[in-house]
């Protein structure tokens, strides 16, 4: 402690994280020399990008003033393709999840039955939409079935996921109070879970209606069809306005799905 | 119950049909029930137009054929796969950090409570983040490995770009969160615009946006594997290459590979997360 | 040390010479730009707070004594009047003469409003951001002087030994110490005061009524506090202005405040109410000292 009058004309703020001054300075070290070589590794070929500089600014041009017309038979194909692919995807995905979330919820079902539905999520989460769709295509031929088959599959992990953790959080004295009315265990479903977890199933359908819209403009770059296969042909012939005319019609899209499952979620709750 | 009137305690009769609902509301529900259904069936047949069914009835000897061809996975192609490993760990290390750090501008420039301007310049930053958030880090890198050619550079770039959105969204939404009583007293002070941002602001926001970078590094990560499938580096070329050769069991290595960097990934941002909040 | 009382001073004879504040017909609306409709806060509002003064400001909820205060270093814009501070008008400044303006005025808030992930020093040093350029701030390297000083303000508030800890690791009296540090760190001409002890408890909110009166007669600074506890009020400040749905309905010493004056402001059945919840109060607290006298003894 210091005197009256007499103060420290120094302070410097205590480090919140790392307390200790050796592992701070041995965590900066580590952090430099990890940029110096990640950075070291990367091949820059320069004249490479400044050449694409120039085409970047060509298809910014093609984002400025995208060509809607000349493509728009293929366009508009993609579109059908994309969309019918992301209803029909999520409804069955929703079909399919909720058996399985109801049996990956630990508070409804014995073990076994726990584990397999949990390895099932776990499998669908763990493996991304593009590479499933790989594998589908080459087992469904090209086309928007193999693009069906892998947001329906992708959805199921999702939504089975997180309508477990839901249905594993509900309040356990409602389902104690309806349980103790002598009901069955359908019953104890319909009467306990489902009012809990409605809305929020709701929710989370839209949400992932958004997500496979986006999803089904990426999987048709490995031939899953929709209108990323579409995108795909465009920026293959370089036709940078067509292009920029389908990115401005995917960004309206997820835009307006994400703007209405918002406001509908907000009207059904 | 010693509200109930006793001369009622025998009704002679209630009403022997209850419903949730009111019948107008259950009609409006069946109808809107009938009504998805009739469109599910229309897309799906509109759809499945061109589906060849022939080749859907033969999906699962398809299956079986590439699975006996997957197994066993070749392990001693496990070496090959360390350097686009490391390449992929770039790609998405540095791709968050060049996304983070163009996202923070973005971010205070959207946010209500930061913005300079309201009516020109917040709805440009949204548009940047909507732009950026619609559009998946594989379609960046698409474009980008079209415009400055294949390579890492290409998949940093469109993970940064993609980044952008999700991380500019959260931070600006935990921007407009803040505690405007914080804010209030800094700005009594006499602070200026830029030090209510850093003392006021920077403090209570701290916590979300390293939740937020450490979160996207985690999803990177995942992403960046794939971008090699449109020549963006890392192990999604070989990934690319097994296939067009048709050397399933190498496939089958390069899986079980992104699996277990992915699932480390994972278990890394969870205790990162965990720690710095 | 300065006599907290100042014996044979007439309490509003000087008022032309010394005072600091002089606030003319201040009006406040909320809602309508024009200002002809919508919601009035404050309606021609005119008092002026001389030099050494401590004012209390008291009024039912929504009668706009958070507004007024508020006005005065202008985080609320008012609609029409003038604010003199000196001899500056507040309300007619730029933004770059407000923010010159507001270091010269503390404030202490309802909840402390402390950065809460910022230690202590940090928080109280912010009380100079009004002074030091951009850079010193962001690399807080405040001046060897703010430091110094910044050390023997959390002495004189008793939170010397806290200096390093984070705001939210401390108890509520302890934060509004650090609000009351903040605010002094300004070396204001002026102090503002948003009920300081809206979240404390009865003993505490006496302490930090008793810690900003003192500081305020230390260093001889006019300060305004904005107070919902009329018998509080009346122990601590040496003038009271009674505010109802925005408009000035008392003006006078602490002893003038009357039942009367109070059913006034206050009407009559919330007056009854607060004064019984204040005896409660104070009955508890003499209970639990005579307790702890007990067990001491």
């Amino acid at each position: 402690m210091t005197g009256a009058g007499h103060y420290p004309r120094r302070w410097r703020r205590p480090p919140q994280i790392f307390t200790h001054r050796g592992w701070r300075l041995a965590l900066q070290l580590a952090i430099l020399a990890y940029l110096v070589l990640a950075v070291g590794s990367l091949e820059v070929d320069v004249s490479r990008v400044v050449e694409g500089l120039e085409r970047g600014a060509r298809f910014m041009q093609g984002f400025l003033q995208p060509d809607f017309v000349s493509r728009w038979s293929d366009i508009r194909q993609g579109l059908i393709e994309s969309l019918t692919m992301t209803l029909t995807a999520t409804v069955v995905g929703i079909l399919v999840s909720v058996p399985i979330g109801i049996g990956a919820a630990r508070n409804l079902v014995p073990q076994p039955v726990y584990l397999v539905c949990r390895a099932i999520i776990a499998v669908s989460r763990s493996l991304q939409e593009v590479i499933i769709a790989i594998f589908l295509v080459a087992m469904f031929g090209f086309g928007p079935f193999a693009g069906f088959v892998t947001l329906a599959f992708a959805s199921i992990g999702f939504l089975a996921k997180l309508l477990a953790d839901d249905i594993e959080e509900i309040d356990a004295s409602q389902a104690e109070a309806i349980r103790a009315t002598g009901a069955s265990w359908w019953q104890l479903i319909h009467y306990a879970v489902q009012p809990q977890v409605m809305p929020r199933l709701i929710g989370l359908s839209l949400y992932r209606l958004d997500i496979n819209f986006r999803e089904s403009a990426v999987i048709g770059i490995v031939g899953a069809g929709g209108i990323g296969a579409t995108l795909n042909t465009a920026i293959d012939r370089y036709e940078y306005d067509s292009a920029g005319a389908i990115l401005l019609i995917v960004i309206a899209i997820v835009m307006l799905v994400e703007y209405s499952s918002s406001h509908l979620r907000k009207y059904l709750q | 119950m010693t509200r109930l009137d006793p001369t009622a305690s025998e009704p002679t009769h209630y009403a022997q049909v209850w419903s949730f609902r009111t019948p107008k509301a259950r009609l409006a529900l069946w109808a809107g029930w009938l009504a998805l259904v009739a469109l599910f069936v229309w897309c799906w047949q509109v759809m499945n137009a061109g589906t060849m069914w022939v080749f859907v009835a033969d999906a699962p000897s398809q299956a079986a054929d590439i699975g006996s061809r997957m197994f066993p996975p070749r392990l001693d192609y496990l070496p090959e796969l360390l350097a686009p490993l490391w390449d992929t760990l770039n790609i998405a290390t540095l791709g968050t950090l060049g996304g983070v750090i163009l996202a923070v501008p973005v971010a205070f420039l959207a946010a209500a409570n930061t913005t300079p301007s309201k009516l020109l310049v917040r709805p440009v930053a949204l548009l940047v983040i909507v732009t950026s958030r619609s559009i998946n880090s594989l379609i960046w890198a698409l474009l980008l490995v079209a415009i400055i050619g294949p390579g890492l550079l290409a998949g940093i770039v469109a993970i940064a770009l993609r980044s952008i959105g999700f991380v500019g969204k959260l931070l600006y939404e935990a921007i407009e969160e803040t505690d405007v009583r914080q804010i209030e007293a800094v700005t009594a002070t006499g602070a200026s615009r830029s030090q209510i941002i850093h003392y006021g602001i920077v403090p209570q926001v701290l916590p979300a946006f390293w939740g937020i970078s450490v979160f996207r590094w985690d999803i990177n990560i995942r992403e960046s594997t794939i971008l090699g499938l449109v020549g963006a580096g890392g192990i999604g070329m070989k990934l690319q290459s097994s296939i067009d050769t048709l050397a399933w069991s190498q496939v089958a290595t390069i899986l079980v590979v992104i699996l277990a960097t992915v699932v480390v990934s994972e278990a890394v941002s969870a205790r990162l997360r965990h720690a710095l909040i | 040390m300065r006599a907290r009382g100042r014996p044979g001073r007439p309490p509003f004879a000087f008022i032309a010479e010394t005072s600091v504040l002089d606030i003319q017909r201040l009006s406040k609306t909320y809602g309508s730009r024009s200002g002809a409709s919508g919601d009035k806060a404050l309606r021609d509002v005119s008092f002026r707070v001389p030099q050494g003064q401590t004012l209390g400001l008291i009024g039912p909820s929504g009668a706009g004594k958070s507004t007024l205060i508020r006005c005065i270093n202008r985080l609320v814009e008012p609609t029409s009047g003038a604010i003199h501070l000196g001899d500056t008008d507040l309300a007619a400044l730029g933004s770059r003469d407000l923010r010159r303006a507001r270091r010269r005025i503390g404030m202490i808030f309802q909840e402390y409003a402390l950065v809460e992930r910022l230690t202590v020093m940090e928080n109280v040093l912010s009380g100079r951001l009004g002074y030091v350029p951009f850079w010193r701030s962001f690399t807080r390297r405040f001046p060897g002087r703010d430091i110094e000083n910044a050390y023997r303000l959390l002495d004189r508030v008793g939170l010397l030994d806290h200096a390093d800890k984070r705001a939210d690791a401390l108890s509520g009296g302890q934060r509004q110490r650090v609000g009351i540090a903040r605010a002094l760190a300004q070396e204001p001409e002026l102090l503002l005061v948003d009920e300081p002890t809206a979240s404390l408890d009865p003993k505490t909110s006496r302490q930090i009524m008793r810690l900003i009166t003192e500081i305020g007669a230390e260093r001889n600074l006019p300060t305004i506090v904005n107070i919902h506890d009329v018998p509080l009020a009346q122990q601590f400040v040496d003038r009271i202005i009674g505010l109802r749905s925005g408009e000035l309905v008392f003006d006078g010493s602490p002893d003038a405040l009357t039942e009367a004056v109070l059913t006034d402001i206050y009407g009559a059945e919330d007056w009854t109410a607060m004064r019984q919840d204040h005896e409660e109060d104070e009955a508890a607290e003499q209970a639990s000292r005579l307790t702890l006298a007990g067990g001491a003894g």
